[in-house]
């Protein structure tokens, strides 16, 4: 059972962090179940990196059709190498991108498609694993019935495990077709880390009072390298812009810490971010039914508590950096 | 122009959820149903194109007949017909199929699902049908402007947007942003009674198309109590999230 991962990369051509945690994903199963791991990816500066975390061979096609995204053209690649390959396991990350094209994929190369994956899988005559479902609220034991798999691992679920191996490099003659959505303009918000890629989030809600007040939001966010986000009225006040509302009905987090500060933790505001690893409350509310999902929390006035944090953190960050 | 919209029959945000048979069902006991968030930002952005370029709206679902009133909702918001594929889905897979058969029969210049439905999260339909039916597919949509053919859209990314030139037919997987929060329309009485005089059609499937197979389903363990911290005392949390929760 060879297994293929997707392996992503930024607009300068370095890995993501999703790309080493599939990887590693990966090479548990095959450990397990035998067979070898093998990674595609487009225009990688450093392939080779990706034999740190048990990648047999990689195919890195260095082309400039290639360079941007197009669900089309990538899950054509993507199942030409899956079929010459021989695979039966494709394995992908849970960003926008491999969640466009894991569907799209699925009727490619006729496989059984499960997302949000959390287990490594067993094998019981077919794949088992286990997966989130209803917004981190329950999980689902799923059985793939077809011969070929794929498998969406949620973020963070596994981590990342080295496991040096030695790496073939070789490229893949594409036929790439035209272009069925053409990309008028990128515009990118901001430069600062996304939800999606951040190992800290830091988010603000209605309690933070008004936009004017978001400087305690983003300047903690900024010694602390995470990335910022905010509740749903947040965003529907138009204090924040959208991409920044997280919950059941915005943006997942599953990050390593997730800060809330001035929000209530409604049910449906905890069903998106709970699958955090570790979660802090600030709230002037002891019975903010947040502090029964956080792991750690404090009942305190925002604008007392977070530019005290901002100053401490600094410090800490000044002797452990 | 024609539009189907794909609509999901999901519990509300705020339900509880328990399983029952031996925890291998949902329990939809003391549970009320809406229409999938993500595919109310899709059908009134559908009623829209209905309201200002005369586009006929349809609305679909694949499900048993309890999914009828979400369907009579949409009906009430605007939609023109609704059609429910009468069966059990058991996976995203069959539900992209039997869609995928239908469109295959009946032409729509525009397929509207949403991004993920809250209950399952698979994000798998609208993927699965532009490849049924090769048609084009843009995924988490959050503007979509059409004139004649042609279609102007956003795309969001990580970080930002992406706009998009295409052409109908199309398929998208709609979020919050193709129209806003304050958009969303309640049913009124007058849509309440126009919706039941509207076709609702009923189709009758044979074939399975089941790739997966839901075993069953179990509930996070409770969580622990929280380490409560005094606002004087910053120095703690820093030292617990580093040392103990090694998080920073
Ligand atoms: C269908 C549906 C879907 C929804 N989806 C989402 C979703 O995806 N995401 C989401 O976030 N919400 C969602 N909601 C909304 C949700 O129910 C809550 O209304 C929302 O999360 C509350 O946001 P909040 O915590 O910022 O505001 P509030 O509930 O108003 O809470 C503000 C908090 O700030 C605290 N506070 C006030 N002043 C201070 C201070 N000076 N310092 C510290 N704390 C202070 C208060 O004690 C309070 O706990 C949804 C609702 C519905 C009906």
């Amino acid at each position: 059972m060879d297994i293929l991962i997707f392996a992503e990369t930024d607009d300068k051509g370095n890995f993501k962090k999703d790309a080493f945690e599939i990887a590693s994903y990966a090479y548990e199963i095959s450990s397990q179940t035998g067979g070898s791991v093998r990674a595609i990816c487009f225009n990688s500066k450093n392939p080779e990196k990706l034999s740190d975390y048990g990648v047999k061979k990689i195919i890195n096609s260095e082309n400039d059709e290639l360079k941007n995204f197009d669900a089309g053209i990538y899950s054509d690649c993507i199942s030409d190498v899956f079929k010459s390959e021989n695979c039966s396991i494709l394995v992908l990350s849970s960003s926008s991108n491999s969640k466009y094209i894991g569907g799209i994929l699925s009727v490619k190369i006729d496989a059984g498609y499960v997302t949000n994956i959390i287990s490594i899988p067993v094998k019981d005559n077919n794949l088992v694993v286990v997966r989130n479902t209803f917004t981190n609220k329950a999980f689902e034991t799923v059985e793939i019935t077809k011969s070929n798999s794929i498998l969406a691992v949620s973020k963070n679920s596994f981590g990342l495990k080295e496991n040096p191996t030695k790496t073939e490099i070789s490229d893949f003659n594409f036929n790439i077709s035209e272009r069925r959505n053409k990309v008028s303009s990128i515009e990118k918000t901001s430069n600062k880390v996304t939800i999606a890629d951040a190992d800290i989030v830091v988010s603000g809600g209605r309690g933070l009072k008004g936009p004017e007040n978001w400087h305690l939001i983003e300047n903690l966010a900024e010694v602390l390298g995470a990335a910022t986000a905010c509740s749903k009225p947040v965003s529907d006040l138009g204090w924040r812009p959208h991409s920044e509302h997280v919950g059941q009905t915005g943006k997942p987090v599953s990050s390593n810490l997730y800060i809330a500060i001035g929000i209530s933790g409604a049910i449906q505001h905890l069903a998106g971010v709970n699958s955090s690893k570790v979660k802090v409350v600030i709230n002037t509310d002891p019975d903010a039914p947040f502090f029964k999902a956080a792991d750690y929390g404090i009942v305190g006035d925002a604008f007392d508590v977070v530019p005290n944090l901002i100053d401490k953190l600094k410090e800490f960050k000044s002797v452990n950096d | 122009m024609k539009i189907l919209v794909c609509i999901s029959h999901v519990p509300d945000t705020t339900s509880k959820i328990n399983f029952s048979e031996n925890n291998t069902v949902f329990d939809k006991t003391g549970v009320q149903f809406v229409i999938n968030p993500n595919d109310e930002f899709g059908l009134t952005r559908a009623i829209w194109f209905k309201e200002k370029n005369n586009a006929v709206v349809h609305v679909i679902n694949v499900g048993l007949s309890d999914t009828e009133s979400t369907l009579r909702k949409a009906l009430a918001i605007g939609a023109d017909k609704a059609i429910r594929i009468n069966h059990n889905p058991k996976d995203g897979h069959s539900v992209a199929k039997y869609i995928s058969n239908y469109i295959s029969n009946n032409s729509y210049d525009l397929i509207i699902a949403g991004r993920e439905s809250i209950d399952y999260n698979g994000g798998m339909v609208p993927g699965m049908i532009s490849a049924f039916t090769d048609i084009n597919f843009i995924d988490k949509c959050i503007d979509l402007n059409i004139s004649g053919d042609s279609v102007e859209a956003s795309r969001e990314i990580e970080g930002g947007k992406e706009n998009i030139s295409t052409k109908l037919p199309l398929i998208i997987g709609g979020q919050k942003g193709l129209v806003e929060e304050s958009d969303l329309r309640i049913p009124n009485m007058r849509g309440i009674m126009m919706a039941r005089k509207k076709e609702l059609e009923v189709v009758e499937v044979n074939e399975d198309y089941q790739s997966t197979n839901s075993k069953s389903f179990e509930k996070p363990l409770p969580k622990g109590e929280v380490t409560l911290i005094s606002a004087d005392e910053i120095d703690k949390l820093i030292d617990l999230l580093h040392k103990e929760a090694k998080a920073i």
